[in-house]
């Protein structure tokens, strides 16, 4: 018996590593459908990121209820994965709790924290649950989340749930086996800190039904995991892994810095000092300006996208969205991810990218978002994760602007003052000096 | 009061200590030029050695390139670094967040290295220099004050505590809106939105923040930068309240307690 368990447990284990490690693959070739980004300077700088954005959570500690519940449901995560290295070892050679030995007395105090962190992460994903769908918070219920975003965040909340609760009942009944003295329960010495408190209600079930009860959860609670970490890639909840890279890779230079356009540069300068110009014409390749599509954008872009978690932070501060205007931050990032995705499954279809007659332009994000963007950096300041919207929101403008020459009748007025008067009104350029002038009569 | 282009300064052979770019707003909107002119007094009180362009100044192409014209903003930005280069400037003092963003942040890449200043750091150093002496008490001791964060300065540029410094040094009662620092709301005019109507939405930015800084009780909303003062004084008139609140950008409220 035991070894057909061991067998299945092995199986059920490669299954889960093989297709995450697919999906993993997958992902990664659509996040290099952008293009190089040359982001390599200052590690020390990006490694600081790294402890104070993502392990620390600097950003999220503006908003002190969510960031506390949520420091619990993530330090959960991370150190109850230390109690499933311990699962994993069990369910290959067939053992039961195999560190328990070893560590003797301290053992009991491991578990111990992890099960009172198990009923804080399941406590906090109840009030999650309650914010999201009873008290209906803003941010969490907004247009582009209806649909699958929704169903998304309520699955893994609920996930959560469900394996903190068979983590929890599954040691409350090893814990009556082991009162017991039953064969295979190896007895750590006294009940663990949680579940010591719902090991009285399971006393009465005897010995057959509390090894059923026990195996059940087991089983149940690793095929969970297993299960959600193949979830994990369709989800929001990628941002679990992404947090990470994307805070190494995140902008260092000051936020109102906008990424220079090279090719512009020097066509201006040819143009201005020909001499300069190269001379053979091979350097004067078509090119696209700015970005219609997620294959214009830089590969940073699309792990922002990935690393999305919907959280809406950066939306709940846009002063376009807040005022009722369409722009979203959060809708650029969900739709970069989905357009992403359906670019990734037409060259899955097709070996190549074959024209789809689609773009991330138009069909997901339109002008009228685009054009409501005061590029005031909230968002970005805004975003627990690194996440840089405004980013993509101005290169589709360039690609608006440049190649479609796309702009409300105000703009291209303003672009012809300019240009003729060299300020964006309409005023002489032999004005411009008339206050220093009514200064000096004054 | 004469001031100086560079022109003049170069025809006489001597380097001013720095130079006051301007900005198409505090050059030719009504409103700015206020501010323009008093700033350009307290430089002047204080006998700081400077210069403008005059006529000669263009616009540095922020919301050519904010709102997707990179073409005419490297237009722009080409013949303004050969005027600033030529001229041999080293040093730039701006009253408007946006050419100070602009020429900090994104003019080196082209060729145009200067240091860069906004104004209220330029004079919160000459008032920790003891240069700016502030008369008795000040004109706004002890005022309700509420200082509106423009993006470019802050979250563009990290600069928070420069402007805040001034307005302590004039003694005032600074009351902070919810909204401020890193999480100040915007007041709508970036990112070449002042050079256009609102999308469909419903409410206009300006009013949001106006609102918000009304609610704070201040006597006058400080500013830094001549769009957000535009952008506050239309919400104030559209509020009614232009008899009791006024905007005023630092420069003014600093020129009129020397
Ligand atoms: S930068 Fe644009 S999208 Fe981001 S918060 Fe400001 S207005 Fe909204
Ligand atoms: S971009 Fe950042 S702030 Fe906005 S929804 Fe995504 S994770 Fe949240």
């Amino acid at each position: 018996m035991q070894i057909v368990q061991q067998i299945l447990f092995v199986l059920l284990a490669a299954a889960a590593v093989f297709l995450f490690a697919r999906k993993v693959r997958e992902i990664r070739r659509n996040i290099k459908l952008g293009k190089d980004a040359g982001i390599n300077d200052n590690p020390s700088a990006r490694w600081r990121n790294v402890l104070l954005l993502a392990f620390g959570q600097k950003k999220m500690f503006k908003r002190m209820t969510p960031a506390i519940l949520h420091f619990f449901v993530y330090a959960g995560f991370v150190i109850i994965n230390i109690e499933i290295l311990e699962i994993i070892l069990d369910g290959i050679f067939g053992t039961h709790r195999l560190f328990a030995p070893y560590l003797g007395g301290l053992y009991n105090i491991l578990i111990g924290c992890f099960e009172i962190l198990a009923a804080l992460v399941l406590v906090s994903c109840a009030i999650f649950l309650v914010r999201r769908n009873i008290l209906k918070l803003k941010r969490l219920n907004q247009g582009e989340l209806n649909g699958w975003p929704k169903t998304d965040a309520n699955a893994i909340l609920i996930t959560e749930i469900v394996l903190m609760a068979l983590l929890l009942t599954m040691n409350a009944a090893d814990y009556n086996l082991q009162q017991m003295n039953v064969h295979h329960y190896y007895n750590t010495g006294g009940p663990f800190w949680v579940s010591g408190l719902i090991a009285p209600l399971l006393s009465g079930m005897g010995e057959g039904g509390l090894v059923a009860l026990e195996r059940t959860c087991w089983w149940l609670h690793i095929a969970g995991i297993f299960a959600f970490l193949n979830y994990l890639p369709y989800s929001k909840h990628l941002h679990i892994v992404l947090a990470f890279p994307n805070a190494y890779y995140a902008k260092l230079v000051p936020q109102g810095k906008m990424d220079n356009m090279k090719d512009i540069q020097n066509e201006v300068l040819y143009m201005m000092e020909p001499d300069k110009a190269p001379t053979d014409a091979a350097a004067a390749e078509p090119h696209r300006f700015g970005a219609k599509d997620v294959n214009d954008l830089s590969w940073k872009n699309l792990m922002d996208a990935y690393s999305c978690t919907e959280c809406g932070r950066c939306t709940a501060v846009c002063p376009a969205n807040i005022t009722g205007k369409k722009l979203s931050p959060r809708k650029i990032m969900m739709d970069t991810r989905d357009r992403m995705e359906e670019m990734g499954r037409n060259i899955d279809q097709n070996k190549e990218f074959v024209d789809d007659g689609k773009s991330l332009l138009h069909d997901y994000i339109s002008t009228e978002e685009l054009r409501a963007c005061t590029t005031c950096n909230a968002c970005v300041e805004a975003c627990p994760v690194s996440i840089d919207p405004l980013s993509i929101i101005l290169q589709l403008r360039r690609n608006l602007v440049m190649e479609e020459s796309n702009a409300p009748q105000e703009w291209n007025m303003m672009f012809g003052n300019i240009e003729n008067n060299m300020a964006p009104w309409k005023f002489s350029p032999d004005d411009r000096d008339k206050w220093a002038q009514e200064l000096a009569e004054a | 009061m004469h001031i100086k282009t560079m022109a003049e300064f170069m025809a006489e052979g001597i380097q001013p200590e720095v130079l006051f770019w301007v900005g198409c707003a505090g050059s030719f909107d009504q409103r700015a030029q206020r501010i323009t002119k008093a700033f350009a007094q307290i430089l002047d009180k204080v006998g700081v050695s400077f210069a403008i362009l005059g006529k000669e100044e263009m616009c540095t192409g922020d919301p050519a390139r904010r709102s997707g014209n990179e073409f005419l903003f490297q237009m722009m930005a080409y013949n303004n670094i050969q005027l600033l280069n030529g001229y041999g400037i080293k040093k730039i003092v701006t009253a408007c967040p946006h050419c100070f963003n602009i020429f900090k942040n994104e003019y080196p890449a082209l060729g145009g290295e200067y240091e860069v200043i906004h104004h209220t750091t330029f004079i919160n150093q000459l008032i920790a220099d003891g240069k700016i002496i502030m008369k008795e008490g000040g004109a706004f001791k002890g005022k309700k004050i509420t200082y509106h964060d423009s993006c470019y300065l802050g979250r563009a540029n990290n600069i928070y505590e420069a402007p805040r410094a001034v307005l302590e040094a004039m003694d005032v009662e600074l009351i902070e809106m919810k909204r401020c620092k890193t999480n100040g709301l915007c007041c709508g005019a970036g990112g070449a939105q002042m050079f256009k109507e609102d999308e469909p939405g419903n409410k206009r930015i300006n009013i949001e923040r106006t609102e918000e800084a009304l609610a704070t009780g201040a006597t006058v909303i400080a500013a830094n930068c001549p769009f957000c003062t535009t952008m506050l004084m239309d919400g104030v008139k559209n509020k009614e309240q232009e008899e009791h609140v006024q905007v005023l950008d630092i420069a003014e409220m600093v020129a009129r307690s020397l």
